[in-house]
């Protein structure tokens, strides 16, 4: 009586489909947060928590309409997405070309890893006052202190990377005698293409940290500074938009770095 | 196991050599003569021999296969003549063909003296098929619509027309040896040398690539080297078998079987001849020699 391909259409109903489990658990997902914010706002007005510390979701939102208006957030905003814009990129060419030539040559190894193992676990931001004294506490200072943050990283791994190209792919380059261009072009640097981008990564999350940290106390714009002196200010609702944003920004940069990973690496596409 | 066998062998190669030599109709010249070759490896310290005298002369034009039992050089042997690892002692030599016709297009940067087929996968992952097959080609230095050109029978010949974007992982693992048995035809060397290049492919797979590597190699004729750790493929694609003892690796007995099966061959029809089981036997006594006695060699084979 029972007819399995019957079934199996059924199976595809757009409802048994969308409450199939990987889709309840990314319902769920959904609604934690969302019921979170719920819980917030309603214990806000009934006064349950205290709104000198934890405005309304609506307040805050509220605070941020009010800043788009005014052109005070896009401004921050802006500020800082150059500052970061000039710095990663700064730190992140020479991080590939020193790693490449870390990775392809030992004589270039020799020299810069015991510079990197000796200052890398320096924390970047403690270098702060050392690159405003020699670069002002102008915008350079925020591009250099970003661009030294970043480069370790990306260095780091586009050196591994090479290192860790399976030897496979360089015997068949070798037994087709491809020149050194070509080895570099088309097995080396290819090869080395994840851990390049995982370098990226990497950098772009120190990169958000470091900005941040840098626009408390050495700058007059940016996310930082829009958190600092909404603190300083006690205009709590500015400090969470300032948080909102930063968030949004983190989520905006890894979503960027994963399209650029889909497009440059196909084939480790999943 | 006695030490003189393989000096034995060693003389009956020189004689062999030389015999040959004397001949004005040797019926098939010498294209790879090994004397002597050996390769010591240091593990922990300790020296292990991998290769501790192997004399060979390996005809121009013909399929040698090499079994035996696994860790005894054969994959050694191969990197050896491929150039990719050195010899601790021993002469290796390579007759070249007659330089080809330099009007040939094919041709136009100098023709490769081999190319290797690996046992594990080799393709590379960020080049689609035809990037792959055409590598050999452009690191001669032939232009890319040229290396395109030439590569596309290829592409055809090994049964992957319509996949020559693609990208390796969109492939099964039979086709992406498949692309690296093109890569090594399309880049026209005098001697291909395979590693176990079918070992890891299912019994059915197996079976389409042996039958299309036959039919590719009766096309081309190319002096062929090939490993492998099934004697029943070496049975169904050589002229000769080599087969191996281990540790250290020499050489046992080379058996002729050119005359056996007739060519054109075809898989069915030699595995279907009354000769075929005579040739298993004979093989197979000399290979359980190698693994009966040695656990561990059974071991490695169940693995
Ligand atoms: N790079 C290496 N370093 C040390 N020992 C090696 C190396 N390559 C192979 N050997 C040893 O040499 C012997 C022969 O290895 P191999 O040629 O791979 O055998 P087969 O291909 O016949 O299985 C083995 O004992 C193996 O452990
Ligand atoms: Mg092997």
């Amino acid at each position: 009586m029972r007819n399995t391909t019957v079934d199996r259409k059924h199976r595809t109903h757009i409802l048994t489909h969308w409450f199939s489990r990987s889709n309840r658990d990314r319902l769920l997902s959904v609604l934690s947060p969302m019921l979170l914010l719920v819980l917030w706002e309603i214990s806000a007005r009934a006064n349950w928590i205290d709104t000198r510390f934890f405005p309304a979701p609506t307040e805050v939102f509220r605070a941020a309409g009010v800043m788009v208006k005014t052109g005070e957030l896009w401004t921050n905003l802006s500020v800082s997405l150059v500052r970061i814009g000039i710095g990663f990129v700064l730190g992140a060419v020479p991080g590939i070309l020193i790693g490449l030539a870390m990775g392809l040559f030992g004589t270039v190894r020799a020299i810069i890893q015991p510079l990197v193992d000796g200052t890398f676990p320096i924390p970047k931001i403690a270098i702060l006052p050392l690159i405003m004294m020699i670069f002002g506490i102008g915008e350079e200072s925020k591009y250099v202190v970003i661009a030294v943050a970043v480069i370790y990283l990306v260095l780091i791994n586009t050196a591994a990377g090479v290192r860790n190209i399976e030897q496979i792919y360089l015997d068949v380059g070798k037994n087709y005698h491809a020149g050194k261009l070509m080895m570099f072009t088309d097995v080396a640097f290819p090869g080395a293409l994840p851990m390049i981008v995982t370098g990226l990564k990497l950098g772009m999350g120190v990169a958000l940290l470091v900005i941040v940290a840098a626009e408390f106390v050495g700058a007059r714009s940016g996310i930082g500074y829009l958190i600092w002196s909404s603190w300083e200010t006690f205009q709590v609702e500015h400090m969470y938009v300032g948080l909102l944003v930063s968030a949004l920004l983190g989520f905006a940069s890894a979503i960027l770095l994963n399209i650029l990973e889909y497009v440059i690496i196909p084939w480790k596409r999943r | 196991m006695s030490d003189s066998k393989p000096s034995a062998r060693e003389t009956a190669a020189f004689a062999g050599l030389v015999k040959a030599d004397l001949r004005p109709d040797a019926p098939a010249a010498t294209k790879i003569g090994v004397r002597g070759l050996r390769k010591r490896f240091a593990v922990k310290g300790r020296p292990v021999d991998a290769l501790a005298g192997i004399d060979l002369d390996i005809r121009t034009g013909e399929f040698f296969c090499v079994v035996g039992p696994s860790g005894c050089g054969k994959t050694t042997l191969l990197r050896i003549l491929a150039g990719l690892d050195t010899q601790t002692a021993g002469d290796i030599r390579v007759s070249r063909d007659q330089p080809v016709q330099a009007s040939n297009p094919q041709t136009s940067a100098e023709r490769p003296l081999n190319a290797m087929i690996f046992q594990e996968q080799s393709i590379f992952p960020w080049m689609n098929v035809r990037d792959n097959v055409a590598f050999g080609l452009k690191a001669r230095g032939i232009p890319r619509n040229e290396r395109y050109r030439i590569v596309e029978p290829y592409v055809r010949k090994v049964g992957l027309e319509g996949f020559a974007d693609a990208l390796p992982h969109q492939l099964s693992g039979g086709m992406k040896q498949r692309v690296s048995i093109a890569r090594a035809f399309a880049n026209d060397p005098e001697i291909l040398l395979m590693d176990e290049p079918f070992a890891a492919l299912d019994e059915q797979t197996k079976l389409i690539l042996q039958t299309e590597l036959i039919r590719i190699w009766e096309e081309t004729r190319k002096t062929v080297v090939y490993v492998t750790h099934s004697i029943d493929e070496a049975i169904v694609l050589s002229d000769r078998i080599m087969v191996m003892s281990a540790r250290p690796g020499r050489i046992k007995e080379i058996i002729d079987v050119a005359d056996v099966f007739a060519r054109p061959r075809l898989v069915e029809t030699v595995k279907s001849s009354p000769q075929y089981g005579e040739v298993f036997g004979r093989v197979w006594a000399l290979l359980r020699d190698e693994v009966v006695g040695r656990p561990e060699q059974l071991l490695s084979h169940v693995r």
